[in-house]
């Protein structure tokens, strides 16, 4: 006899997302479904608009990932309309997005993920001079000193005294499940704090580049920021010596605190090796030292692994309609007046809302039934994980060198095989492994634009297609790249200078996916499946294994299809 | 009720020491824009003051306006959730999850009743089919905790305007938070998503001086609200020279020209951009060569393209007439008139369709 146990809001992540899980008798999660909770139907907004305003409204998806959906964005525009954009703006580009994922993933780490793994409270328990050898011996960061832990364990001590625990009240403090002893719970706290204060400075590369962070600014064609080292007003040297210094703090932070405490903490839990699931990997690739068009040279490769099979990598087109294909049986739409039974490519695809779940206030959704504002994509039918595992997976498996020496160098320290990374750890390790990659190649793209302009290259803009007058009169693009939280497509079908069409396909989707057509679960779904529960009232083995893929619900909802002529309908049963 | 401890009190709590508390509330006095002289008022305030217990809730949001509220450089995140506020709720930060984290919520009905301050992000569908959170209704949850606030904040254009998911032809029905609430005090602090410093800001006014700021019309702050973008644009002396950018990267771009021609609704949106500016004082669009596109304004998403410009500017000056400049500015009403007009035009549309779906 199964029991349901119900978990919403899941916080710490972006979004509405909330996990119903069936728990045996032996405490084992035997079945779980994932349900985002919130839609606001953003594709029927995007209609009939002009094309290169699109970036701005679909950016609105996230302001987490605040960024990646305005570059798929622009990228779908300049695919349909054929657009070639300048070398430099690529760069910026690139700069704009490795920022993107070094902030994401530190922030995902310390404020998303690692209440999960640290108590916070035991760290008033710790010896800070404990603490500061422990710091010492795995890090040369300069802030380690007994003095610094003591102050921060005060600053614990007293949060806790005040009554007032403000975002730490009610959690899971002294469960059983942590692991680690009371100074490195100290030390991740320390970091915590610091990571808070960091993530404010790395934002700075896009205020300069996008005029401000969350919501950079982008354009169709380039970059609108002025490259000009002779003006006052252009992108000069002060301004790229400001990016230059954020992007070096980036790295120290990286591999002086993240990594180390990844890899600290990370071997405490060994053991806990659950939270692997479909052992499917997506992978559209990008960050390309040419064209985007040119996978061959994509830093972060391109391909599918099936079944755990690291001997082959499969290919991936998006734009071939057997590939990419959304299912509703399970999800609150309907296709062609229907509740499912078929998959439809995002050029073809439509979105109907039908919600026919419970009424407020309800305790558990129907899950036999549809239970989920999320489609189910699947790639030639099969359920996929994207993201940071699935980037290092397939990376592994294309036999890119710096992904392979940095993966086969950390399984080495850790003495574990790479099957150990098909887990929920494995994922936050690989997340930190790609991390470091990501923010070497923020320091090799700032050096070859400093380069160009150096060597007097200074154009970001193409304008030969910016006037409507020179589109076709009908044009279809597919913008794709990797998003922190894994891959990101977005179609567009532009008509008479306008927004025919417009389908976003994003990671969250494909790892918050409801059951499809053939009962095949999502990628968290799939995740929770065997893991044992140590106490049914306080969630946290739940919480390691959805919090390592970095849910982003508000990503993950549909956005859809806008046949010109169909109108949307609305029915609520 | 518990004994509650004093901001200073906090600060000091927290290992802090009198100098440091007295340098915090400069740079708070700074960000208010207080007079150096007035920064005793603020060191008064902080040193009697409780922690303010604040409920953070997010509807149909993109979170945007939480990760631009932790960007935040004077007061710091950390001195925001240590020392000035206790966010015993937040989908972003809290520890807890499911039901703990709502018996946080509900504790705070209890334990401050008219006390605490509710932050709203995103904006909340009429139907609760399109949104819950823990199986109830969004609706419903909002006007239960706006019942028991001392006052509401607005944070973003979504809770404010409506926002994105309100955009024509607002598919899910989505609305402000004054549509659902009147008698709570409610502050709007619009933007997608507002400056960072303006939201700390908010929290630090209402602290410091014990009472909500003094709002416009709107509802908005008048300290980060009074201006329009262009009255403090870093181009704005190539606007009233009449030297424009034609298009992106020319000349005129790298030379800092205005980008009206462009797009740019600074003209028409009131915001603290120019004044300000974004992420610690580093840059802000228009500075940047992006055209504004009016993000703290309603109905901006309705009020595009954003590449075209919206209005008549009055012909090219190549120095500057003060009599000329002054016609400028009544050209500029004009425009402002011009464009809330066409917004009315799209709210009606949307109001129809809403009709229609009802």
């Amino acid at each position: 006899m199964s029991e349901r146990i119900v978990v919403d809001p899941i916080t710490r992540i972006e979004g509405h997302l909330r996990v119903e899980v069936d728990v045996d008798e032996k405490g084992v999660i035997n079945d779980a479904f994932s349900s985002g909770t919130s839609v606001r139907g953003l594709e029927l907004i995007v209609k009939g608009r002009d094309p290169r305003d699109v970036w701005a409204y679909v950016q609105r998806i996230c302001g987490v990932c605040t960024t990646v959906h305005a570059l798929a964005s622009i990228r779908s525009v300049e695919d349909a309309l054929k657009i070639k954009i300048p070398r430099n703006a690529h760069l910026i580009r690139d700069i704009m997005n490795e920022a993107q994922f070094v902030h994401d993933h530190v922030v995902h780490f310390y404020h998303l993920h690692a209440l999960d793994w640290v108590d916070v409270v035991s760290a008033i328990s710790a010896n800070p001079a404990e603490t500061s050898r422990i710091a010492q011996s795995i890090s040369s960061w300069p802030k380690s000193s007994p003095g610094y832990f003591t102050d921060v364990q005060n600053k614990v001590k007293k949060l806790v005294q005040s009554g007032q625990l403000g975002i730490f009240a009610n959690g899971y403090w002294g469960h059983k499940a942590y692991k680690l002893p009371p100074e490195v719970n100290l030390l991740a706290v320390a970091h915590y704090l610091e990571a808070l204060d960091w993530q404010k400075e790395i934002v700075k590369i896009q205020t300069i580049f996008g005029g401000k962070n969350p919501h950079p600014h982008y354009v169709v064609g380039g970059m609108a920021t002025p490259l000009d080292i002779d003006s006052d007003n252009g992108v000069h040297a002060e301004r790229l010596m400001h990016v230059s210094q954020l992007i070096d703090q980036a790295k120290e932070f990286v591999n002086q605190v993240y990594i180390p405490d990844l890899l600290a903490i990370g071997s405490f839990y060994k053991d806990w090796t659950y939270g692997g699931g479909l052992n499917n990997y997506l992978c559209y690739g990008d960050f390309s030292t040419g064209d985007i068009y040119d996978t061959k040279l994509y830093r972060m490769p391109r391909g599918i692994i099936l079944n755990g099979n690291l001997k082959e990598v499969l290919d991936v087109d998006l734009k071939d309609p057997e590939h990419v294909q959304e299912f509703i049986d399970h999800s609150w739409y309907t296709y062609d007046g229907d509740s499912g039974g078929k998959g439809k490519h995002p050029f073809d695809g439509e979105t109907t809302l039908n919600y026919t779940g419970p009424k407020a206030p309800f305790k558990q959704l129907d899950t036999d039934k549809e239970y989920s504002w999320l489609k189910a994509p699947r790639w030639k039918e099969h359920p996929m994980e994207t993201g940071p595992l699935a980037r290092m997976i397939v990376g592994y498996a294309a036999g890119k060198e710096e992904i392979v020496n940095i993966v086969d160098e950390t399984l080495k320290k850790l003495n574990l095989p790479i099957t150990a990374l098909q887990s929920a750890l494995g994922r936050t390790v690989a997340r930190g492994l790609e991390t470091v990659l990501i923010s070497g190649w923020l320091r090799n793209d700032m050096d070859e634009l400093l380069k160009n302009v150096k060597n007097g290259d200074q154009t970001t803009f193409d304008r030969s297609k910016w006037e409507p007058n020179t589109w076709p009169e009908r044009a279809k693009g597919v913008g794709w790249m990797e998003a922190p939280r894994g891959a990101l497509g977005h179609w567009i079908d532009i008509k008479d200078g306008k927004t025919n069409n417009y389908q976003a396909v994003v990671p969250s989707t494909w790892n918050a996916s409801p059951r499809d057509h053939k009962n095949n679960i999502g990628a968290y779904e799939a995740a929770l499946k065997g893991t044992p529960m140590l106490n049914k009232e306080q969630p946290l083995e739940i919480m390691r294994i959805i919090h390592s893929f970095d849910p982003c619900l508000a990503c993950a909802v549909h956005l859809t299809d806008l046949e010109t002529n169909t109108t949307t309908e609305i029915r609520l049963g | 009720m518990k004994k509650k401890k004093t901001v200073y009190e906090a600060a000091i709590d927290h290992g802090f020491n009198r100098r440091d508390f007295l340098k915090m509330c400069t740079a708070l006095a700074a960000t208010l824009g207080l007079e150096f002289t007035q920064s005793d008022q603020v060191v008064k305030a902080m040193e009697t003051k409780m922690r303010v217990p604040v409920v953070w809730l997010q509807f149909q949001d993109c979170t945007g306006c939480s990760e631009s509220f932790i960007r935040s450089s004077q007061p710091k995140t950390e001195s925001v959730l240590l020392e000035m506020i206790s966010l015993e709720y937040s989908e972003v930060l809290s520890a807890a999850s499911g039901h703990q984290v709502e018996a946080s919520m509900k504790q705070v009905l209890k334990d401050y009743k008219g006390e605490y301050v509710l932050a709203v992000e995103g904006s909340i569908p009429e139907d609760d089919s399109f949104l819950t959170v823990a199986g109830q209704s969004a609706k419903e949850t909002f006007l239960e905790m706006a019942a028991g606030a001392k006052a509401i904040i607005a944070y973003g254009s979504c809770s404010s305007w409506g926002g994105i998911a309100a955009a024509h032809p607002n598919p899910t029905g989505a609305k402000p938070v004054t549509s659902f609430v009147k008698d709570t005090p409610t502050i709007l602090v619009p933007g997608c998503p507002p400056i960072s410093e303006v939201m700390t800001g908010v929290i630090a006014h209402i602290i410091t001086f014990g009472k909500l700021p003094e709002l416009d019309q709107f509802g908005r702050p008048k300290a980060f609200y009074r201006h329009r973008i262009h009255d403090k644009c870093n181009r704005r002396a190539y606007f009233d020279a009449g030297l424009f950018v034609e298009s992106f990267d020319d000349e005129g771009a790298k030379q800092g020209y205005c980008l009206y021609k462009v797009g740019c609704k600074g003209p028409t949106t009131y915001n603290s951009c120019a004044e300000m500016r974004w992420n610690g004082g580093v840059s802000y669009p228009i500075q940047s060569g992006n055209p504004c596109i009016g993000c703290s304004e309603k109905d901006f998403w309705d009020n595009g393209p954003f590449y075209t410009r919206r209005a008549k500017i009055p012909g090219t000056q190549t120095t500057i007439n003060p009599d000329a400049v002054g016609l400028a500015a009544i050209g500029l009403t004009t425009a402002g008139i011009a464009v809330h007009a066409a917004g009315t035009v799209i709210k009606r549309k949307r109001d129809d369709k809403r009709g229609e779906e009802e």
